[in-house]
């Protein structure tokens, strides 16, 4: 297996806060990676300092082997690694359609002078989009819901519509800041699912959850943090019996 | 009968179509030949407040510093096709080379201010106007180069195919004075920034711009880049702003600072606020009903003449009241404008602004 995603002894400071410390791990292609850990853990920000989204204070985050820590959002995006957020962040006027078909943005290339002209490859490049937005939708179970406003969706529909949106990115590596927060068992379960099928479809998954079941049925590994650090990474049922996991963790919830 | 129009969409373009036609005769013989100036320019505020809405309306900036780039457009004409340096340029060179000028400031302009957001940039942009206005008053020392605040003079009127569009063109036995000419002149042009407008809008571009507008954050996490989006907007509503300007300076023969004042830019921002932001028939509304009004408001000082036998209240406080209570009664009725988006009406449905306070905390040291 290669190695997609390796975060190199990361470290982000608040003023005098230090969220996180020293952090290093690696991702490799076609696994499920489980990010757990308290709240305030550092779990967050590691995502935003790994999309470009906060620069990191030292240290490197590389992607299929290319540095990417100084680089903006849209440019990481644009190398096949897409997010959704923990605050559910949808473009709450538009319509669910319209959410994932602003995802398609990297991957097409209607110019202003295309759009104005609407020449024949505008068109179809737009159909194309609109084509596949509706195909995303249906994926990830929105099929019947693409008119109605994002903000009109239920909560679980709008964690599924971000996933669409990020989809429509392309990525070949998707972090999920908290996908199953407040969703009830059943919900949890089919979210699981989901995941499954698109690790199946060759999408490379970053997850962050509470749910320790849920995370320990679904990863491959699992690295913990605690007050910005890393203590633990490893398959999933090692870490569980990790003795500074358990008191860090799941001595404390579970 | 507009419900049997909309099922009929070519009868109903085609009625527009000769009423659009028709307008500068109909407003001509019913009302006086000042109307048909007035309709000119009804044209050219429609033309400016397109432009406005790519920034305001489309992307969310808000720009209070746009009639500069109208006012860049009517000095680059003036400079080109004037006695002034002694150029006489044609007007489909002068025009383009106006647009881009302008175009280019509002790059120039974006380029430093993206980093702000609503007030912040409100107020730089709000400067910039000023500083080209002023700028515009005292180039005329060392080297006059805009002739200071007497303005530039005799400034070339537009001529196509040797048809100048400064004298009367008799056709047919009617004689068509200057200002049914530029009517049709600006109309193809506001027909053409419509359509641009309307394209940009359903496209890949214009849903970038709504996402930014609604998101700035997830809009960067969604692949935009947010820094050349904003940029674009601005590029793309100066030049709307610098052909209009160019217009202006063709069809006034005479410019001078006095057009680009703050108050030029306001009332820009009030016709796409009245009307709607980011609907393009909504801004056209807006740009027709603030043109309008105040001409009509005029009528008011001849009654007071005609009945009292002077004046009591000056038509132009009257003016300025009204807009006042306008507004206030917008914010209160409509907030979201005569005909608003169906996006911006839902913006005001919902009363929350702390996803904005979050976004604006969320964007750490890269911009
Ligand atoms: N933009 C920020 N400014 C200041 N402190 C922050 C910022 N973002 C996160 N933090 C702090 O970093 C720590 C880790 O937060 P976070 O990454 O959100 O934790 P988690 O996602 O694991 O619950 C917290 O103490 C939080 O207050
Ligand atoms: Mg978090």
């Amino acid at each position: 297996m290669s190695v997609l995603l390796s975060v190199d002894q990361v470290t982000k400071r608040f003023g005098g806060l230090a969220a996180l410390e020293d952090v290093s791990l690696t991702v490799e292609a076609g696994e499920i990676y489980g990010l757990i850990g308290p709240n305030g853990a550092g779990k967050t920000t590691l995502f935003n300092c790994m999309t470009g989204l906060y620069t990191v204070t030292s240290g490197a985050v590389r992607l299929a082997g290319a540095e990417v820590q100084a680089l903006k959002p849209h440019q990481i995006v644009k190398r096949g690694f897409a997010r959704t957020f923990q605050n559910i962040r949808l473009f709450a006027n538009m319509s669910a359609l319209e959410n994932v078909m602003v995802g398609r943005h990297p991957r097409t290339h209607a110019t202003v002078l295309g759009a104005v002209l609407r020449c024949r490859k505008t068109r179809a490049e737009e159909a194309g989009i609109r084509e596949h937005a509706h195909e995303l939708l249906r994926y990830v179970g929105l099929g019947g819901k693409s008119r109605g406003l994002a903000s009109h969706l239920s909560y679980g529909d709008q964690r599924r519509l971000e996933i669409a949106r990020a989809l429509a990115t392309e990525p070949k590596l998707l972090a999920l800041d908290e996908p199953v927060a407040g969703m009830n068992p059943n919900e949890r379960q089919q979210m699981g699912e989901l995941f499954r099928k698109l690790r199946e479809g060759g999408v490379t998954l970053l997850l962050i959850e509470h749910d320790v079941k849920l995370v320990m049925g679904l990863c491959d590994r699992v690295a913990v943090l605690d007050y910005g650090r890393k203590i633990a990474e490893g398959p999933a049922e090692e870490v569980r019996r990790d003795p500074a996991v358990i008191a860090a963790y799941l001595g404390g919830e579970a | 009968m507009l419900d049997s129009l909309r099922r009929r969409p070519r009868l109903a373009f085609a009625l527009l179509a000769v009423l659009l036609a028709a307008l500068p005769f109909i407003m001509g013989f019913g009302l006086g030949n000042s109307w048909v100036r007035v309709l000119d320019f009804v044209l050219l505020y429609v033309l400016l407040a397109i432009g406005l809405n790519i920034v305001v309306g489309y992307a969310g900036l808000l720009d209070l510093g746009y009639i500069a780039f109208y006012a860049l457009g009517a000095y680059v004409y003036a400079w080109l096709a004037s006695p002034h340096f002694g150029l006489h340029l044609p007007f489909w060179a002068v025009l383009p080379i106006g647009a881009a000028v302008a175009g280019l400031f509002g790059v120039l302009l974006g380029a430093p201010t993206l980093r702000l957001r609503g007030d912040y940039l409100a107020i730089v942009t709000l400067g910039f106007g000023e500083i080209i206005r002023i700028f515009m008053n005292n180039l005329n020392a060392p080297f006059n180069l805009t002739n200071g605040p007497q303005g530039m003079n005799l400034i070339d009127p537009v001529s196509v195919a040797g048809l100048s569009f400064g004298k009367s063109l008799h056709l047919f036995g009617m004689k068509l004075p200057p200002t049914y000419l530029y009517y049709y002149l600006f109309l193809a042009f506001t027909l053409l920034a419509i359509l641009v407008a309307f394209r940009l809008q359903d496209s890949r571009i214009g849903r970038a711009w709504a996402a930014i507008r609604e998101d700035e954050v997830a809009a960067a996490a969604m692949g935009i880049n947010t820094r050349n989006m904003k940029l674009l907007a601005f590029a793309m509503g100066a030049t709307f702003g610098g052909l209009a300007g160019g217009l202006f300076a063709a069809f006034q023969g005479f410019i001078s600072p006095e057009s680009f004042t703050l108050w030029e830019s306001i009332l820009v921002l009030c016709m796409i606020v009245l009307g709607g932001m980011g609907n393009i028939p909504g801004v056209i509304l807006g740009a027709v009903l603030l043109t309008m009004i105040p001409e009509a408001l005029r009528y008011i000082g001849d009654l007071q003449r005609a009945t009292l036998g002077h004046i009591v209240v000056d038509p132009s406080d009257l003016r300025m009241l009204l807009f006042g209570v306008a507004l206030v009664a917008m914010m209160l009725f409509r907030p979201a404008g005569l005909l608003p988006s169906r996006q911006r009406k839902r913006e005001f449905a919902a009363e929350d602004g702390v996803a904005e306070q979050e976004q604006a905390s969320l964007y750490d040291a890269k911009a």
